[in-house]
């Protein structure tokens, strides 16, 4: 299992090019920037309010004033900057991010997500994926392919909706498709599977690309 | 408006009471001003009306109230990581209003600039549309979201100067400038107390003129 995330994270990597600033939902994302080329360099933002997140703090005395989107302990760069929750979404809503990387519950052919509420049973809120998915400039899916074989790219999401219309891409352990007008098209494939394989693991109708590739990572 | 006063843990616990909306400032804890949650435990005031970023956690933030079933409504972005806050609102004895995090940001600042509102793309196409209106600007649409104001705003500062004036540090400050600027009341609790003028003009981040009162002592 560790594997497949690692896989999908590796390839999520290569669509980030260097000066993006990035943010990473929680989980599988935050493993994409330890397969980064070291010839790209990217700032993460963190929606509570910095630029340049890091894992670890300078120092014992900065360390009890700065936690991550989770929460978390965390650190920032010497170029970053802290900023209030306003500017942050203004920087999130005002297109300052590059890209978005996020795990997801649903996404559907039309580039709907749904990935914040299951009704009845997970009711823990957005935070700021919604402000993210219609704010950042690529909206990157990275998750495993289905959840336990059950269908999670779907002909349209059942759950309700984080946003609709905004995923750009979408990464999954058996390969990469991406959101056009006229559906998902497969463009890279895993050789571990056959496009026959992953079409049955997708419940939406794939138009495979002429020059479909192997998924390299 | 007048001048800025310095208040006791005591005196503060006579600041809140039945029914009021009050904003605590924070992230996950982070920046909120815990010395002031205990005064409105302590104080016993019931049926409020809480707007923070999240439900903080058990016996942290936010989730103190929670703990004492004294919030009757909480507006907020994310609450996944106080299971009190999942058990009260399904069991019908929380309000509970879930805003996407920008959008609440910006209500708070948009209610302690005089504004009416503000359109956003965030939020169309989903449940937080339903019921608000959806306003098309050259071909775009967006959704009207209205502002927020509070009784009473709790406010974390790094330091506070006599007059009021306050710098933040690290990812404290979060939801705290604009909360400051959008209640009755404001009320600072600082991890460090300066004579006036002290920080700089050019380094205050959240001006004196939007605080009333000042608590004295530190953080815990």
């Amino acid at each position: 299992m560790e594997d497949k995330k690692a896989f999908i994270a590796a390839r999520v990597a290569k669509e980030l090019k260097d000066g993006d600033v990035v943010n990473l939902g929680i989980g599988l994302p935050t493993l994409v920037p330890s397969y980064l080329d070291p010839s790209v360099s990217i700032t993460l933002q963190s929606e509570n309010g910095f630029l340049g997140l890091k894992a670890i703090a300078d120092s014992e005395e900065d360390a009890p004033f700065i936690v991550n989107a989770g929460g978390a302990p965390a650190g920032i760069e010497a170029t970053g900057a802290f900023f209030s929750s306003a500017d942050s979404f203004a920087i999130i809503r005002g297109g300052h991010v590059d890209a978005t990387v996020l795990g997801s519950l649903q996404v559907d052919e039309k580039g709907n997500i749904a990935n914040w509420i299951i009704p009845g049973k997970m009711v823990p809120g957005m935070g700021g994926a919604m402000d993210l998915v219609v704010g950042a400039r690529k909206v990157i899916v990275a998750m495993e392919h289905t959840n336990k074989g059950k269908h999670k790219i779907l002909k349209e999401c059942t759950l309700p909706l984080t946003a609709k219309g905004q995923v750009n891409m979408i990464v999954t352990e058996m390969g990469v498709m991406d959101v056009t007008d006229e559906g998902l098209v497969l463009k890279e494939y895993n050789p571990e599977f056959t496009v026959e394989q992953i079409q049955e693991a997708t419940e939406a109708k794939l138009i495979i690309a002429d020059d479909l590739k192997e998924m390299a990572v | 408006m007048g001048k800025v006063k310095q208040i006791t843990q005591k005196e503060a616990v006579g600041l809140f009471h039945d029914g009021m909306t009050i904003m605590i400032g924070g992230f996950m804890t982070n920046g909120t001003a815990e010395r002031l949650v205990d005064a409105i435990v302590e104080s016993g005031a019931k049926d409020l009306t809480v707007i923070c970023n999240d439900a903080g956690f058990a016996g942290k933030g936010t989730g103190k109230l929670l703990d004492t079933h004294q919030v009757k409504k909480l507006i907020a972005s994310h609450v996944g990581l106080n299971k009190t806050c999942g058990a009260q609102y399904s069991a019908g004895e929380l309000d509970l209003v879930l805003t996407p995090q920008g959008t609440l940001a910006e209500q708070v600042r948009c209610g302690g600039a005089g504004l009416g509102g503000f359109l956003t793309p965030t939020g169309i196409g989903t449940t937080v549309a339903d019921g608000k209106s959806v306003v098309e600007v050259d071909g775009v649409e967006y959704l009207l979201e209205k502002p927020l104001k509070a009784d009473v705003a709790l406010i974390k500062a790094y330091q506070v100067d006599a007059a009021g004036n306050i710098r933040y540090k690290g990812s404290t400050r979060n939801f705290n400038p604009m909360m400051a600027t959008a209640a009755d009341v404001v009320i600072v609790e600082a991890d460090q107390h300066v004579e006036a003028g002290a920080i700089g003009p050019d380094y205050v981040e959240t001006p004196g003129v939007f605080v009333d009162y000042i608590l004295e002592g530190g953080t815990n």
